[in-house]
């Protein structure tokens, strides 16, 4: 019956760790890399490399649309392809409870491969390691992931001048919706799934269309206002973006009147801000719409010399307020 | 548009603004209210009394579009700013026993008390549940019979029957280990409190939503009737809030003052009668200390000697020392509205949102954190 | 602490109505709101049905622009 479960021993190194990396890690990861099963991944790379590392905890594990592995390769793909990468290579560090189900952790890690294959990204090395019940929440994820940067292309805050625009690639909140939703007794329509997707391939098409775009950044925990607040402090420019522009379906709206939170404040998995010059704009929104997970990119957005290093927000009825940093976790209020 | 293509038109819509009607509509409101500002000339107040309009106001940015002469202030409409200070104290020692589970609203998690705040006391192992509705604390007092679970009771007339409401359904279950930490609060009576002090003076009031839903606008009249300021019930979209400005602006014009209603869709002459009912049937009225006004006749709620079974104060008092305020907080004249938190030396230095020193820094409703939060006095946009 | 919203009620049993909101449903109490009925939008407070309530923001506003540019008070006249 142990044979469901995770136990201590399969994380020992012995016998049962390597009947799970045979019967379970090996076989959804596979690739020459990893097979080698050395102590690590011998990779051929050629230029400047873009390196990051992220760990993945989220509760519940599975989730409308996705799974923590999903976001365990998406979220370092996607860290990657920000800095104006192509991601090449993962690792896969997972920290397993005691009496975590086996057939879960199939699940995981089968999601985990065809994440990674979409994102055109392979799983070279990894570690498993097994905690006593109650040490950890089910399984905690770490990936790692290197990328090689494309020529030419140089994003940084500090290029991040006044008269741009900013572009978002989707709407917003629909990760934050699916997980929270379950927390607070409220019962999403089956449209709203988390938007946890690789945008390597929309990144690459936008530095394509527009290669002197300053930054790209994906708004994940802290939502737009975190990454746009960040940025501008930064950049030292203010940044004025338009609440009618900000894109937010009916559903994750309606979860956010009923829990008083703001979507600009909602954490995503799936989208991108872009900072690029006023002549390359329709180029790269263009770019972004024909990408599947940029279909509904808007123009948010622009840069100023007013307000340096601030976020604004011209608001519907035309006056303007702050959007300020983020503090703390996302709790429903009444107030 | 007329009133009646308005209304074909708002049964398609679901009786909802579209974004563009919502736009021409605030600027034909604005330009009605500049209108009349000029014509009367003198400079004007007119007090939100809800922490919750508070937000909403400055969330879309109302202030800027106003004229000179129109300001707008905020009042005591912040539960959590009023509470006397060592309500969090005891919260906070409550909560530090293994005997006890501690739900609240996520609203006050990070509201300091004198020394450490909720969420502190949650990292430091004390068990904190952060609920969405007061009877979410029945399910917690089933699950951990062992346990004594107490619900931070705080707010005005609209949170008050459903603290009360938690009460009478954990005695219809027989969960006997439900308890209430309570600092309800009633708005009539700082309003009254607000009128008789000499040094506030307010040409109006946008009277609370919410809180009418439950009282009903016979509770507000005195406003008029006594003190001859005008009152108007007023909704919570920023459209609804400029509605309710042009009819303040209208009645000053004229020199008149009524309680008017601009929130009809939602609230009734005579209220909420079940949810005063249910108020009355946990709670009797008290006199109670407001922070930064002070005592105020019958403005508390205090648990019936019936319920006392589930007072925790009651069963198991604590006894928390009471802090003195910050030497230089502005706290209690930014509460009645005599001065605007700019006007606090320590606002937006010593004083913010995660470093908080006086009460209305510590709530997201609270009139400082708004102002901090949304940018007023340290705003460089322009119009 | 007056964060409340319009939803409607789409089934009901014993003292518990489900609510919707723009395709969100959750299940609140109708211990302060027993006369809520299946079809009625509702006020929703932590938790709880306030009061029935008729969403006519549009109605409202246009009836009150209406009688900025000379038209007699119309607002009770549309309830």
């Amino acid at each position: 019956m142990t044979d469901h479960l995770i136990t201590l021993a399969h994380g020992a190194g012995g016998k049962l760790s390597a009947e799970l990396m045979k019967n379970v890690i090996g076989p959804a990861f596979s690739n020459p890399l990893l097979d080698e099963l050395h102590d690590g991944a011998k990779l051929q790379a050629s230029g400047r490399l873009a390196f990051t590392t992220d760990s993945y905890v989220v509760r519940p594990l599975f989730f409308a649309g996705g799974n923590i592995g999903k976001l365990a390769v998406c979220g370092t793909v996607n860290d990657l392809a920000m800095t104006g990468a192509v991601p090449r290579y993962l690792s896969c560090g997972l920290i397993l409870e005691e009496g975590f189900p086996i057939d879960d952790l199939k699940r995981i890690v089968s999601t985990m491969h065809d994440m990674a294959a979409e994102a055109g990204i392979q799983i070279v090395t990894g570690d498993t390691k097994v905690v006593e019940r109650g040490k950890a929440d089910g399984i905690f994820i770490n990936t790692a992931g290197v990328g090689e940067l494309i020529d030419g292309v140089d994003i940084s805050p500090k290029n991040v001048r006044p008269g741009m625009k900013v572009l978002l690639s989707g709407y917003l909140g629909d990760h934050a919706a699916a997980i929270l939703a379950g927390r607070h007794g409220l019962e999403l329509p089956p449209d709203i799934t988390t938007d946890c997707a690789p945008l390597a391939g929309l990144t690459q098409a936008v530095l394509q269309a527009a290669p002197h775009t300053a930054v790209l950044r994906d708004p994940t925990r802290g939502g737009v206002a975190a990454v746009l607040n960040e940025i501008a402090q930064a950049s030292g420019v203010g940044i004025l973006i338009d609440e009618d522009a900000v894109p937010v379906r009916d559903a994750v709206r309606g979860v956010c009147d009923i829990l008083g939170f703001d979507p600009l404040y909602l954490a995503n998995e799936g989208k991108c801000i872009a900072f690029v010059p006023e002549e390359e704009t329709d180029a790269a929104l263009a770019a972004m719409k024909s990408d599947p997970h940029g279909r509904d990119a808007v123009i948010l957005g622009e840069t100023t010399d007013k307000a340096p290093g601030q976020v604004g927000l011209r608001t519907t009825i035309g006056g303007i307020r702050i959007v300020d940093m983020p503090v703390g976790n996302l709790v429903p209020r009444i107030c | 548009m007329t009133a009646a293509e308005a209304r074909a038109h708002a049964s398609a819509a679901d009786g909802k603004l579209t974004r563009k009607e919502e736009r021409e509509a605030a600027q034909a409101l604005v330009a009605e209210i500049q209108r009349l500002a000029a014509e009367i000339g003198r400079p004007l107040r007119y007090m939100e009394v809800c922490g919750t309009h508070t937000v909403s106001i400055f969330r879309a940015g109302i202030r800027q579009l106003l004229p000179e002469n129109v300001a707008l202030v905020s009042g005591p409409g912040c539960p959590v700013c009023v509470t006397a200070d060592d309500y969090m104290d005891k919260a906070i020692a409550y909560a530090h026993r293994d005997d006890v589970i501690l739900a609240t609203f996520g609203d006050m998690l990070k509201v300091p008390g004198s020394q450490s705040s909720l969420a502190e006391a949650k990292a430091e192992g004390a068990d904190i549940r952060i609920v969405y509705s007061p009877l979410d604390t029945l399910a917690i007092a089933r699950e951990n019979p062992e346990k004594k679970v107490i619900f931070l009771a705080v707010g005005f007339e609209t949170t008050a029957p459903t603290a009360a409401a938690l009460v009478l359904a954990a005695e219809q279950a027989g969960l006997q280990n439900v308890y209430l930490l309570s600092a309800q609060k009633l708005v009539p009576p700082a309003l009254r409190a607000l009128l008789t002090d000499p040094e506030v003076r307010v040409d109006g009031f946008l009277l609370p939503g919410h809180v009418s839903v439950v009282t009903g606008l016979d509770v507000f009249q005195f406003v008029a009737d006594e003190f001859h300021t005008p009152g108007v019930v007023t909704g919570f979209t920023p459209v609804a809030i400029l509605r309710s400005l042009v009819r303040l602006l209208q009645q000053t014009e004229k020199g008149e003052a009524r309680i008017e209603n601009e929130y009809e869709s939602v609230v009734q002459a005579a209220g909420s009668p079940a949810a005063r009912r249910t108020m009355a049937e946990v709670y009797e009225t008290v006199d109670a200390p407001w922070r930064g006004i002070g005592v105020i006749p019958q403005s508390g709620l205090h648990m019936k000697e019936a319920h006392v079974a589930h007072d925790i104060e009651r069963l198991l008092p604590m006894d928390v020392p009471v802090g003195d305020n910050h030497p230089g907080c502005r706290c209690g004249e930014v509460l009645r509205g005599i001065v605007t938190p700019r006007e606090c030396p320590l606002f937006g230095k010593a004083c913010i949102p995660t470093h908080a020193i006086g009460p209305c820094m510590v709530s997201v409703e609270g009139v400082c954190a708004a102002w901090y939060k949304y940018g007023q006095g340290r705003f460089e946009f322009g119009k | 602490m007056c964060l409340a919203v319009p939803a409607k009620i789409l089934s009901i049993q014993d003292a518990l109505a489900k609510v919707e909101l723009s395709g969100v449903t959750k299940d609140v109490s109708l211990m302060l709101l027993p006369e809520a009925k299946i079809g009625d939008y509702v006020l929703v407070h932590a938790g709880f049905a306030m009061q029935i309530v008729d969403e006519k923001e549009a109605e409202e506003t246009y009836a009150l622009l209406d009688e900025m540019n000379g038209a007699p008070r119309t607002v009770e006249a549309l309830s």
